[in-house]
């Protein structure tokens, strides 16, 4: 049996995956984009007017595009959060395992659940953090109560759950070779110089990683503020995949809703693109220094 | 300078796990002492009935069930279909392998919303929406994810023990399951964690396919606890507790083989 037959069998169910659940639903969503579809009659075509009317809609669609534009403030937090633990955690230090389970644990409880403890720690009368803000004398906001304030709680949240890829900043800081560091030490580097030429080029395409599924992710961002807040107060957190799912499974404005991914596709593509743009200037990789 | 390392790294566990702490508490306190004014962390009395409380609000071990038996078919259908492509991508060559191997990585960076509708649709025509399995036949397609792990672990198995095997007679399926499947065990159980626990915390996708309370997943389940009991702190941080605490455990159990899983697959890079 030929080789190319042989990787067709060992490719076949993913293959035939990519035509059912993605190259196939790719091109359907294009198609419905043009179309009004409100599930119980068939598609009208409408051409560009999904577009046209997302585009002029101030009402939802920008405001939803504003709020998770503003979400990517917590991308640089995130990877800097995510990056000093992982090199505080990188140390040789007795106990070491049990600190990466703790900080790793956040990541692990189920959005559902941490959504409600949330509602709780930040609940403005009772919640932990305003009694930890009251005991300092500080002021106490009312959080997802707030327009102002729902972001930064939201923010305060995700931050939490930063072991995720922390953990992958880790298994690469334990792939950085040791003697670099030695030679570097040698050539009297201090502790910064070594992050800045040593570590920091060798963990580039694990931050680029992260950054790429952060980008992804933050576009996508659903279950937390469609469990907490509905989008509220005052559209505060409608986030563009909230306002999508409620046009396509509240609304039944399935075309519509089509539309808005397509706009989320070209953007992902372009945010993506820029990152790997970019990228050519800061990631380093192993295999082309040599 | 060791001891105030072991400072640093104390206060920012005390500050992660806070939450968890605020959760434990909560869910032992009586009514009353939730809204008292001043935080009371080992609470008199200590109310062990919040548990059995709690998980007599709604049909919890039915949720259990429903929410592990599709949790064991999706870590079934993703380490079994996701390890076939890798192997095809690590060891075997063919004319398409690069152009494929970077439409997967691409695929990756998809947004779901996009095939999300479409997939619905597809779904509900077939008749599938109400049941169980929207969110079980797509695993056994392959996950881009698991592949490119997968991939990348079988890459670093040395090319000899194959050639080995084949002059032994061994087919490509042979290799793949006699030799290559069990010395990747790190990172095929990486693959099943990771499935494991997108399954068991999966929310959107049960939220759209699934009508019947009787089908209920843990996360969904869990959903109508919000709004309708809201004032039930103690109940509520109760069972969060209990849908949380089953992953900690399975996380240790399987933290070493996990931790080596991602350093060796060389998804660092």
């Amino acid at each position: 049996m030929g080789e190319s037959r042989t990787a067709l069998l060992f490719l076949a169910p993913w293959l035939l995956g990519l035509v059912l659940f993605t190259v196939g639903p790719i091109l359907v969503t294009l198609f419905l984009s043009f179309t009004d579809y409100r599930v119980l009659s068939p598609p009208r075509w409408v051409g560009l007017d999904n577009y046209k009317e997302l585009f002029t809609d101030t009402e939802t669609f920008w405001p939803s595009l504003g709020n998770t534009a503003f979400l990517f403030l917590e991308l640089p937090l995130s990877l800097v959060v995510g990056l000093a633990l992982a090199l505080l955690l990188n140390q040789k230090l007795k106990g070491m395992a049990l600190f990466r389970t703790i900080f790793y644990l956040p990541s692990l409880v189920p959005t559902v659940a941490s959504a409600l403890l949330w509602l709780w720690l930040l609940n403005p009368e009772h919640g932990l953090i305003n009694e930890a803000l009251r005991a300092l004398h500080l002021p106490a906001p009312t959080w997802l109560a707030s327009p102002l304030w729902s972001k930064p709680a939201i923010i305060l949240m995700d931050l939490w759950g930063v072991g995720g890829s922390m953990v992958i900043y880790l298994a690469a800081l334990q792939g950085v070779p040791q003697d670099y560091y030695e030679a570097a030490e040698l050539d009297g580097a201090n502790g910064w110089q070594r992050l800045r030429h040593i570590t920091l080029p060798s963990l580039s395409p694990v931050i680029f990683f992260n950054l790429i599924l952060g980008v992804i992710g933050t576009f996508q961002y659903f279950t937390q503020t469609f469990l907490m807040t509905k989008g509220g107060p005052d559209k505060s957190t409608l986030f563009y995949a909230l306002s999508l799912y409620q046009n396509a499974f509240e609304f039944f404005r399935m075309g519509l809703a089509c539309a808005m991914a397509w706009v989320l596709f070209v953007l992902t593509i372009g945010a993506t693109w820029l990152v790997f743009k970019s990228s050519a200037r800061w990631v380093y990789y192993e295999g082309e220094k040599g | 300078m060791r001891g105030i390392r072991y400072a640093v790294l104390v206060a920012l566990s005390l500050l992660f796990l806070a939450p968890f702490l605020f959760m434990l508490s909560t869910s032992l306190k009586t009514p009353e002492k939730i809204f008292t004014a001043t935080m009371e962390w080992i609470p008199s009395p200590v109310v062990w009935k919040n548990y059995p409380d709690a998980i007599a609000r709604f049909p919890f071990w039915r949720y259990v069930g429903n929410t592990l038996f599709i949790c064991a078919l999706t870590v079934l259908g993703t380490v079994l279909s996701s390890s076939l492509a890798a192997y095809a991508f690590a060891r075997l060559r063919f004319k398409a392998r690069e152009p494929l191997f970077f439409l997967m990585l691409a695929t990756i960076m998809l947004p779901a919303q996009v095939t999300l509708l479409p997939t619905f649709l597809l779904f509900r025509a077939l008749g599938w929406s109400g049941s169980w399995l929207p969110l079980i036949v797509p695993a056994f397609f392959g996950n881009p994810f698991s592949i490119f792990l997968l991939r990348q672990f079988f890459l670093t198995i040395p090319q000899e023990l194959s050639d080995a095997a084949r002059l032994d007679g061994c087919t490509d399926f042979g290799i793949f399951w006699r030799v290559l499947i069990p010395l990747a065990r790190p990172a095929l159980a990486t693959v099943a964690l990771f499935a494991f626990l997108g399954a068991w915390t999966d929310f959107q996708g049960p939220l759209i396919y699934l009508h019947d309370e009787s089908q209920y997943t843990l996360a969904l389940g869990l959903q109508s606890f919000l709004g309708r009991h809201e004032s039930q702190w103690n109940l509520l941080m109760a069972t969060s507790t209990v849908i949380t605490v089953p992953l900690i455990i399975v996380f240790l159990l399987v933290q070493k083989t996990f931790v080596k899983g991602i350093v060796l697959s060389g998804l660092k890079g």
